[in-house]
């Protein structure tokens, strides 16, 4: 495999040159809103360029599912990402899969539970999106919003006002909304918990 | 607090799939009627048309295959309706006499393609741009093929509106050929043409009924076969005809007609071709590309320039009829040396630009078929091994 185009995360230029995210986990976790989600945020939040795809096919179906986003303030010449800089994993099978396909100097986010013995180079968190879920919220499903949030406080790669003004768009009139920007915000504040290791992609 | 979904124009901001983009493009545009199979990677347009279309008054119909479709949307039209398909590979294959029909006959239709990868069933959720000849070549006899493309959900959007204006205009089929990554992906679209003041309509003829043949030779070289059900009563025919719509096998109308089929477009193509030149002024090496192909070869381009080398792009959005003229002055001009053609195929594409620097200048094609996008590092690696040989 060649080495896709060169990804490059300058702190503090403002400026990106090309990080590319995977989200994945299993089938009905949300994976494909949450990209969808994250995408638009960045796009037209916050005025990036982004291209967001996902995975079609028998392998959509069940097991691994992921959504790809590739953020980039100059053109996106290459829409595909065969190399990660930014992998969050809610399954052990997606952990297991995508691990070794982040780049060495990216970061794995992974549930807690994800994650057993350590595969592939790049630095690994491990984080209790699921259980927070399930202890605070009562419900598994909004693991995913959770992980936003933290996606956002931990790596910047997408600012907390769009991310929230586009879940506020998106469930308007819906009875889950609340319960979205809470988790949102818990997941702002867990990543001030780990706030220490942060990796700045801005 | 909500997103700002406007654009400093004023236009909604969304961010969408190419498919999706296609659908407000094509209901921007003016379209009316739709009928189809679906089919991935396409299958995101057929939905968002059946949810679009009875809002607006138009109509959507759901057919039983893609040979019904075909002929419901040229039905269709010769009733009027601003009508389009969308398709992919397998699908497009059974369209393919039918579209020949309406060539002959003359009604405006639009198709999409998001073409997909292999012969048959093939790869239904990957990329691919195996269908660039059989586009210009699918139907049985002579014709003239007017086929579009796009390598942005932007111009996806763009490009449906484009097809609909020049299928009206040439008062012929138009073919837009995307590809799965420009289907299926998903990036920001600014709907330009939400308040689109001229929608396409179809026009009635200014002589009265008794005076009317549809297939008479007009000034610019373009017919417009009426509505039916407006009073204009003739025949319509796949044979060759005469004026009138009715059969004829009589040498100098059959001349007539082959040769007007090709005129209307050739004698046109000025305003059908539409590309655009990245770094073309001093080319030495001179990359053709279109629809993702040419996204890879822009970051290539890119990439050769900060090493100093003289590489340029003509990424063409109108593939046929194929702009030889242009590309054959650009390259003159560059003085280049090498020309590439990149595509996601075994080699389509170079074939027309064979034809145009057969002796002159050597030609290499960049091919990529295993269903993933052409990485620019692999064009950069291609340009360099070659310019070095």
């Amino acid at each position: 495999m060649k080495n896709g185009t060169k990804a490059t995360a300058k702190k503090g230029t403002g400026k990106i040159n090309r990080v590319t995210i995977r989200i994945s986990g299993s089938g009905g976790q949300g994976i494909i809103s949450t990209g969808m989600l994250l995408g638009e945020a960045i796009a037209i939040g916050d005025e990036r360029n982004v291209s967001q795809s996902q995975s079609y096919g028998p392998e959509a179906r069940g097991g691994a599912t992921c959504a790809d986003i590739i953020v980039s303030d100059g053109e996106i010449f290459f829409p595909e990402c065969n190399l990660l800089d930014i992998l969050v994993a809610f399954t052990y099978e997606a952990y297991e899969k995508y691990a070794s396909l982040t780049r060495e100097k990216g970061i794995i986010i992974a549930d807690q539970s994800a994650v057993d013995v350590l595969s592939g180079t790049a630095e690994t968190i491990k984080v209790p999106f699921i259980e927070t879920a399930r202890e605070k919220f009562s419900k598994s499903i909004v693991a995913n919003m959770i992980a936003l949030g933290f996606l956002s406080g931990y790596t910047g790669i997408v600012t907390g006002g769009s991310l929230l003004d586009v879940v506020n768009d998106h469930y308007a009139g819906s009875k889950h909304r609340d319960a979205n920007i809470r988790a949102i915000n818990e997941g702002f504040k867990l990543a001030r918990e780990y706030a220490g290791s942060a990796k700045v992609f801005i | 607090m909500t997103l700002n979904r406007k654009s400093p124009r004023g236009n909604p901001l969304l961010f969408i799939q190419g498919n999706e983009a296609c659908v407000y493009g094509a209901i921007h545009a003016g379209c009316n009627f739709f009928a189809g199979y679906p089919i991935t990677p396409s299958t995101e347009i057929t939905e968002g048309m059946s949810v679009n279309l009875p809002g607006i008054g138009g109509t959507f119909m759901q057919m039983e295959d893609e040979i019904a479709s075909i002929a419901a949307i040229i039905g269709a039209s010769a009733a009027g309706a601003v009508s389009m398909t969308a398709t992919s590979g397998p699908g497009f294959s059974l369209m393919q006499e039918n579209i020949g029909y309406a060539y002959m006959v003359q009604l405006p239709i639009v198709i999409i393609n998001v073409q997909r990868g292999g012969p048959s069933t093939g790869l239904p959720t990957m990329l691919s741009q195996a269908d660039t000849m059989q586009a210009r070549w699918g139907t049985h006899g002579d014709y003239t093929a007017i086929v579009l493309t796009a390598s942005s959900v932007q111009e996806a959007y763009n490009v449906t509106i484009r097809a609909f204006q020049i299928a009206d205009r040439f008062s012929t089929p138009v073919i837009v050929l995307l590809d799965e990554l420009i289907g299926h992906m998903r990036e920001k679209v600014e709907l330009t043409m939400i308040n689109n003041k001229n929608p396409v309509r179809r026009k009635l003829p200014e002589v009265p009924p008794e005076w009317y043949f549809p297939y008479k030779n007009t000034l610019d070289m373009v017919s417009h076969p009426a509505p039916f059900g407006e009073g204009f009563r003739y025949n319509i025919t796949g044979l060759i005809h005469d004026k009138a719509g009715f059969p004829s096998s009589v040498e100098h109308e059959v001349i007539n007609r082959m040769e007007f089929l090709r005129n209307k477009i050739m004698q046109h193509c000025q305003e059908i071709w539409d590309y655009r030149e990245f770094y073309t002024e001093d080319a030495k090496y001179l990359i053709i590309a279109y629809g993702s192909a040419a996204r890879a070869a822009r970051g290539a381009i890119e990439t050769l320039r900060n090493m100093r080398i003289k590489g340029g792009l003509i990424e063409l959005k109108t593939v046929w009829p194929f702009p030889y003229l242009p590309i054959s002055k650009i390259a003159e001009k560059a003085k280049s040396k090498i020309i590439f053609v990149a595509e996601n195929n075994m080699g389509q594409l170079v074939h027309p630009v064979n034809e145009i620097f057969s002796n002159s200048v050597k030609v290499f094609n960049i091919n990529r078929f295993d269903g993933h996008a052409i990485d620019p590092y692999e064009i950069v690696d291609m340009v360099k091994e070659n310019i070095y040989a």
